[in-house]
């Protein structure tokens, strides 16, 4: 039965995209979470928004631009958003909570606006909001393992920076560690790690994939390294399960990657209190 | 006092003895027209072991931030180790504790040995590793200060006194030749205050650490400390603990105000 799946192309597309998720977002997401950032990724997730938008309507009203694949906007807008809540956050210090709502509302406000320009309100855009396994082509996917490695290799090579920085700010400001420059890094970071996660989830859901498996892996596990690797297990699973569901149940696939890891962190909370 | 001369044996103005490992010149600092610090000539030499004490809102935890370079001063300067701060990079030379209460989440997915580690990454550098010798360098540091049966534990669990001990594990790790502890004993039970103290002595008299510690136990400290140095906006006394205790009386009425009474405790 499962032979099936491999058997079309858009579910070697979306499995392969997924699995590649499923390991940087709760990676990246382990690092906001433990640093009170969860939010984050909902804000520079509707910032992605507004760059597909436009996008989308530079791809209808520019021909030059016909062939641009508005992921790559999007991408661009998520890296902007993010530099913009590291200064927004700098402006309200007493606040710092307040950059997300405003970067979150600006970016849904200029995406609304920039669809309805464009005309947009079709499937396509559905695809963007919800995620669809079926909109992963192969220049996605390709993009995806581009953006994907370049993401896991730069969080492996900061891993003890973001650690330290994580754990305590001003310890790891003394002992030498380069603050501004990780935390700019890792921004960017979370930017791409948004843009390229919600062709599968989409941007409406990507935020529940960096944070609800590490929610999980954190009832369970004693170290930081722990919370990393049961955080991937969790995301891995859920976007497995919910992929191969969503497939023979003809369910939107990112709804039924969410549900899959609220179900998990759902079980888990149950067993840690029977424990 | 040694004097410090280049390989051309020409005097340097501008070098410092290098046995001060701390000193502040003519420090000025304020918050808006707040002004926090006057003119604070402060040094700390090798081998010192120096209790910093003060009031509330004396100035003591803004020196420190001063001395880490966290914050700059409005005025003055500073040199670590005979460099001014702001060419100084050896950072792994000075090992840090802070006020447990507010340095950590203890929620935080870590264990003592991940937590410990960290007082590495400072001497690693960029996109280094931990190797098989900075393990093992970790898990002496952790038996160093009796934690070896909690290695493993999430840090978040242990006891206030025993978080202490592991943050004391961090700082030492590196094996720095200077300590700073920012009020360390805040939140730990008397009993493990007691034990605190023994470790400090230990690092000091057989590891010839340098020690500058803030707090606010003025009895407890003078016991063990061989330099006490009274704060208030400026520096109202810096000398040994005798000196100190021959003059106590004068120093604590002008530093904290005449009502300032001493309680001497003996645990």
């Amino acid at each position: 039965m499962l032979e099936l799946i491999f058997r079309y192309e858009f579910m070697q597309n979306a499995l392969l995209a997924g699995i590649i998720i499923g390991v940087i977002c709760p990676a990246i997401g382990v690092f906001l979470v433990v640093r009170r950032l969860s939010l984050m990724a909902d804000a520079l997730s509707h910032i992605t928004l507004s760059g597909i938008a436009a996008g989308l309507l530079l791809q209808k009203n520019v021909p030059l631009l016909q062939g641009i694949n508005p992921m790559y906007v999007g991408m661009i807008f998520s890296v902007a958003g993010s530099l913009l809540v590291e200064q927004l956050r700098k402006a309200y210090r007493f606040y710092q909570e307040l950059a997300i709502p405003i970067i979150l509302s600006a970016g849904i406000g200029l995406g609304v606006v920039l669809i309805s320009i464009a005309n947009g309100f079709n499937v396509d855009l559905f695809s963007y909001l919800f995620g669809s396994v079926i909109a992963v082509n192969r220049t996605d996917l390709w993009t995806i393992i581009v953006v994907g490695m370049i993401v896991l290799i730069a969080t492996i090579l900061l891993y003890k920076e973001l650690f330290a920085l994580s754990f305590d700010e001003e310890y790891a400001r003394i002992s030498g560690i380069k603050r501004k420059w990780v935390n700019f890094t890792f921004t960017i970071l979370v930017a791409l790690t948004i843009a390229i996660s919600m062709r599968i989830v989409g941007i409406l859901l990507v935020s529940a994939l960096i944070t609800l498996p590490v929610a999980a892996a954190l009832q369970l596990s004693n170290s930081f390294k722990q919370t990393i690797w049961l955080s991937i297990c969790f995301a891995e699973l859920s976007v497995l399960g919910g992929l191969t569901l969503a497939f023979y149940l003809n369910w939107a696939s990112g709804g039924t990657i969410v549900l899959f890891s609220v179900l998990l962190l759902v079980i888990v909370l149950i067993v840690k209190k029977r424990v | 006092m040694i004097i410090f001369y280049d390989k051309g044996g020409n005097h340097q103005p501008g070098a410092k003895p290098m046995n001060s490992i701390i000193e502040c010149k003519h420090i000025n600092f304020g918050y808006g027209s707040n002004e926090v610090l006057k003119d604070i000539d402060f040094v700390v030499e090798q081998g010192d072991y120096v209790g910093l004490v003060g009031p509330n809102g004396s100035g003591k935890s803004t020196l420190l931030k001063i001395i880490l370079g966290l914050a700059k001063p409005d005025q003055g300067e500073v040199f670590l180790f005979g460099k001014p701060i702001s060419s100084f990079k050896d950072w792994h030379k000075i090992g840090y504790v802070s006020q447990k209460a507010n340095s950590f989440n203890s929620g935080f997915p870590a264990t003592v040995e991940e937590v410990v580690s960290m007082g590495l990454y400072g001497k690693l550098g960029l996109f280094s590793r931990l190797s098989k010798s900075h393990k093992e360098r970790v898990l002496q540091a952790i038996d160093q200060v009796g934690l070896s049966d909690f290695t493993y534990r999430n840090i978040g669990k242990l006891s206030g006194g025993q978080q202490q001990r592991a943050f004391i594990a961090r700082a030492i790790v590196a094996q720095p030749s200077l300590l700073i502890l920012d009020e360390p004993t805040v939140g730990v039970d008397t009993e493990s205050v007691e034990r605190f103290y023994q470790l400090l002595a230990t690092l000091h008299n057989k590891h010839q650490l340098t020690l500058l510690m803030v707090t606010h136990d003025i009895g407890m400290m003078t016991h063990h400390v061989t330099k006490i140095a009274c704060l208030n906006k400026k520096i109202h006394f810096h000398g040994p603990p005798s000196e100190f205790q021959q003059k106590q009386s004068e120093i604590l009425a002008e530093a904290y105000g005449s009502h300032m009474n001493l309680v001497e405790h003996h645990h």
